[in-house]
């Protein structure tokens, strides 16, 4: 076990390598480059830009800025802010609360309400409920995240009232964890909308081909109840493969999240985002990307690392 | 259908087998109800963008403040109302729809021809160029999709043909996998085995005989990418970073709908069923041509 874990640490580190290695040089791309702010302000001088170029190492060759910029990323030191001048990953820690609770709850609702009509699916197959779920599930990974965030404000913020129509806590009001639920509801099922079709999805697909399997029929003949059949035979090896599906779904995860904690004013990291798209504040923006990307290789490795706890076979390839 | 094709020794006998593929595909087609419903909306829409000039009823640019708000349905002059400048909501949704399905289908195409070129080499050097470019794929693969197109879309100019660019570009990476997979299939068998015994040059077995045989998942992943790219170009126009106001596409009549939500509800429902709606057939009909063309791919 400690081997496949070493292996699937070491195949990550060329991921990482190539992640830094794509922000670097999109921070390059940037019109202007890293010093677009400065170039940008009328006031400053051209010899004010050699200083300045002199200051961030920018006069140096481009693999020495690389490794140091790597450096930098790696033990911390992400820079300052354009403006206000705070450290880069502060701000972006700060906002990671808030998105780390929209994303779990928007994973977990998903997972669940997915797994189960993935299951039924899977057991009364081509079902009226079997047809309606599959279809259904098609429909719904056919969702715009934004236009159906607007849709949900509409009708039970708006219209009906039932629900606040976005942030975090009511302005002014108490801040504890009923109104925060109130809050989180809305903008938790949005997130959780495409993920479930796709968690029925695979679930349904997964299920299918282990209950057709030899020893589920043992299980049957042997006059087992269906429901202890389905949930100790079968779910354990069903679900398996379908960990692996958890750590795929994270790059959507963020984008979802990005898009829906605009729509709903929600305080995370996609909020951040948009609004230092709008700033220019490029090395919050890099920073983003990089924290992104980085989250998504450790979601990865740790799905695999679970996949191979749990199926013995895994480890052994 | 493509196997069949170049298994073809030439004659008759062999073109009837052809024919005969052709129509089974199309009776497996036809009998996935969802996917022939998805085709003949994907025609209509396609026929709407062509078309705009001619059915807009008015001219989408034109505005005047006078007539802000008219709600659908109320003068015969505005079908579907008027928007926040009294512009026509019926011609912005058409022309809107023209430049959404212009994006996609371009954006399609920048995927398609990366993620071939990628897959097709990576699946027939092998070895190091097969190791670097996967890995390439994979690092692109970490990156969450919106993100890297919101700063993609901050550096560039955005137009039509640089929105769909960078699309492409950061949609690839699937298509390069399915071919990498397939083509890895392909060289093992008999006809490219041959065709390498006989002194074909590696190009020649790349796009003589491979390409030809991976032509039904590209027909499978070029329909679906075309719902992907009309589903990120609406989410970074809705964001103010994709097609710029005042040509209209879907996305960007999203963007202050939310302002006008108690004056004018059609305005962020219009484009948003017309998103849908359009992803949704394009989906459905890349199903059903899965399902046909290869029973196989099904999941």
């Amino acid at each position: 076990m400690g081997q496949y874990i070493l292996r699937r640490l070491l195949q990550a580190i060329p991921l990482l390598i190539g992640v830094s290695m794509l922000g670097f040089a999109m921070m390059h791309l940037a019109p202007g480059g890293p010093l677009a702010v400065y170039t940008l302000n009328p006031t400053i001088t051209a010899q004010d830009i050699e200083r300045i170029k002199q200051v961030f190492g920018l006069d140096q060759p481009v693999y020495i800025q690389y490794l140091k910029w790597a450096y930098g990323m790696f033990t911390g030191n992400w820079g300052n802010t354009f403006f206000g001048g705070r450290p880069v990953l502060t701000v972006i820690l700060e906002r990671f609360p808030a998105t780390l609770l929209l994303m779990g709850s928007g994973m977990s609702l998903a997972i669940v309400i997915g797994m189960l009509i993935g299951i039924l699916g899977a057991v009364r197959r081509y079902s009226v409920f079997d047809y309606l779920a599959t279809t259904g599930a098609m429909v719904a990974l056919s969702f715009p995240t934004f236009w159906f965030g607007l849709m949900m404000i509409f009708i039970f913020a708006l219209k009906l009232g039932w629900m606040p129509s976005g942030g975090m806590f009511t302005l002014g009001g108490e801040e504890d964890v009923l109104d925060l639920l109130r809050h989180l509801a809305m903008p938790a099922i949005v997130l959780a909308l495409v993920l479930v079709a796709q968690w029925s999805r695979y679930t349904r697909s997964s299920f299918l081909e282990v209950i057709h399997q030899d020893y589920i029929r043992t299980a049957k003949s042997k006059g087992l109840a269906g429901g202890r059949i389905l949930f100790r035979h079968a779910f354990p090896n069903a679900v398996a493969p379908l960990i692996a599906l958890a750590g795929v779904q994270l790059p959507w995860l963020f984008s979802g999240a990005l898009v829906t904690e605009t729509i709903f004013g929600w305080p995370g990291m996609g909020r951040l985002f948009v609004d230092a798209l709008t700033m220019k504040e490029y090395p919050v923006l890099m920073g983003m990307v990089m924290i992104t990307a980085g989250a998504v290789i450790i979601g990865n490795l740790l799905a695999d690392v679970i996949n191979a706890l749990l199926d013995p076979r895994i480890r052994l390839d | 259908m493509a196997r069949t094709r170049s298994m073809r020794p030439g004659g008759g006998e062999a073109g009837e087998l052809y024919e005969s593929q052709a129509r089974r595909i199309w009776r497996r087609f036809l009998h996935h109800r969802l996917a022939v419903a998805g085709g003949c909306v994907v025609i209509l829409l396609l026929g709407m963008a062509l078309l705009a000039d001619v059915l807009s009823p008015h001219d989408p640019l034109d505005l005047d403040t006078t007539r802000r708000f008219i709600s659908p349905l109320s003068r015969g002059e505005y079908m579907l109302g008027t928007d926040e400048m009294g512009r026509d909501t019926l011609a912005r949704l058409i022309h809107g729809g023209r430049i959404s399905l212009v994006v996609g289908i371009a954006a399609m195409f920048a995927t398609i021809v990366t993620g071939l070129l990628i897959g097709l080499l990576s699946g027939f050097y092998g070895g190091k160029v097969d190791n670097l470019l996967m890995r390439f794929t994979d690092t692109m693969l970490c990156f969450p999709q919106v993100f890297l197109l919101l700063v993609l879309a901050a550096f560039i100019t955005p137009t039509v043909i640089s929105i769909a660019l960078i699309i492409g570009l950061t949609s690839w990476m699937e298509v390069a996998r399915i071919i990498r997979a397939q083509i890895l299939y392909i060289k093992e068998q008999d006809f490219v085995q041959a065709a390498f015994a006989l002194g074909a040059s590696g190009g020649r077995v790349m796009f003589k005989e491979l390409l030809p045989n991976a032509i039904a998942p590209v027909l499978v992943s070029a329909t679906l990418n075309v719902a992907n790219a009309v589903l990120m170009e609406s989410y970074i126009s809705f964001l103010g970073y994709g097609i710029q106001p005042p040509v209209a596409s879907w996305g960007n009549m999203l963007t202050n709908a939310q302002a006008y939500f108690d004056l004018a509800p059609w305005l962020a429902i219009l484009p948003g069923v017309m998103i849908t709606l359009t992803v949704m057939s394009f989906n459905f009909l890349g199903d059903g041509l899965r399902d046909a063309l290869d029973p196989r791919l099904r999941m």
